[in-house]
């Protein structure tokens, strides 16, 4: 088979020259024993590996190294902190916002119930002038409506954070993923999208022109 | 044809201020029959227990959103003339259009004013 000669050749001219460096630098070692440990790595080797294949395993052993690297990294950042104790911090505080705000506008929603009461014991104009100011106050008070649903949505977007760090961690550990399935979101969740920002909302004035369009 | 104002109005709400807010503006009309749900489901559930002349609803609530409750009203043989007015702080073209081909008979962005809603409380009972 000539062609294989052919090739081959040049190989073995590299073999003989690398074992001769190799005998200059370690005189001591003999040519049998570079043949012996070669063979036990090889050895190791287990089936041909192809360049292609070769290139593979390297790949591998890269990626396995900047894994280790970043979960050493992961680990030196403690984001075990983040899911733990300041994401739930932050939605508590928010939370308690939302709270508080809602049982501020309950009193001042009860003392202007008492206000619109108090009507009966005034005279027309009077009992007019206080329904118009408490009327202000009821409009005033849909704040904690829209502050409520602003806040919420800052909320579930810490809980989607929290949820896609707490998935890298387990990720990095190997852990199971072992999360409670989220409720099924409604059929029309594409448009729960909560209060625009004032920039871009329609106004009450664009909104009944839009429905008029439909008539 | 005047409003008869002494008809049952369903308010639906998850946010107990909104539905107090709302009952206090219907009050100074002169609506003082007032029935409060705090989500789709329970207002679905009354609405088929009792007799209402309007509904006036909130969209963003769980588990049952306002216009899945519109869309149940719509498709109820004894609901459906219902007149349904949404306020939301949704405000999106795409929300309006959705409301409208659910049938609503009327749209109000939050936050609005005592004006606003008996403005479209007229307009809606004045089709009714």
């Amino acid at each position: 088979m000539p062609d294989i000669a052919i090739a081959a050749r040049p190989a073995n001219t590299a073999l003989a020259e690398q074992l001769a460096v190799i005998t200059e630098r370690w005189p001591a070692a003999q040519p049998a024993m570079v043949a012996e440990v070669v063979q036990s790595v090889l050895a190791t080797m287990r089936g041909d590996l192809t360049s292609v294949e070769a290139a593979l395993l390297h790949e591998v052993a890269e990626l396995g190294r900047t894994i280790t690297t970043a979960r050493a990294e992961i680990a030196a950042l403690q984001v075990d902190d983040i899911t733990a104790s300041h994401i739930p911090s932050a939605t508590d505080e928010l939370d308690a916002i939302v709270g508080h705000t809602a049982a501020a506008t309950e009193s001042i929603l009860e003392v202007c119930e008492m206000l619109d009461g108090m009507a009966a014991t005034l005279d027309a104009a009077g009992a007019q002038a206080l329904q118009d100011a408490t009327t202000r106050i009821y409009e005033a008070c849909s704040f904690q409506d829209i502050t409520g649903q602003r806040i919420t949505k800052v909320v579930a977007t810490l809980k989607a954070i929290d949820s896609k760090v707490g998935h890298i961690i387990a990720t990095f550990e190997r852990k199971g993923a072992g999360a409670t399935p989220p409720r099924p979101p409604p059929a029309d969740i594409s448009l729960l999208n909560g209060p625009q920002l004032p920039a871009s909302a329609m106004d009450q004035h664009d909104i009944d022109k839009l429905l008029a369009s439909f008539d | 044809m005047p409003i008869d104002k002494s008809m049952n109005v369903l308010i639906v709400d998850d946010y107990k201020t909104m539905l107090r807010i709302i009952r206090n503006l219907l009050k100074q009309i002169d609506f003082n029959n007032v029935e409060e749900a705090s989500d789709g489901a329970e207002a679905l559930s009354k609405l088929r227990t009792s007799n209402f002349g309007l509904v006036i609803s909130d969209w963003n609530m769980a588990p049952m959103t306002g216009l899945q409750l519109l869309q149940e009203v719509r498709a109820d043989a004894r609901l459906k003339a219902t007149p349904f007015i949404m306020i939301t702080a949704e405000s999106k073209v795409e929300n309006v259009v959705a409301a409208k081909q659910a049938g609503v008979s009327n749209y109000i962005v939050k936050p609005f004013n005592a004006e606003t809603l008996r403005g479209k409380i007229e307009k809606v009972l004045g089709h009714a």
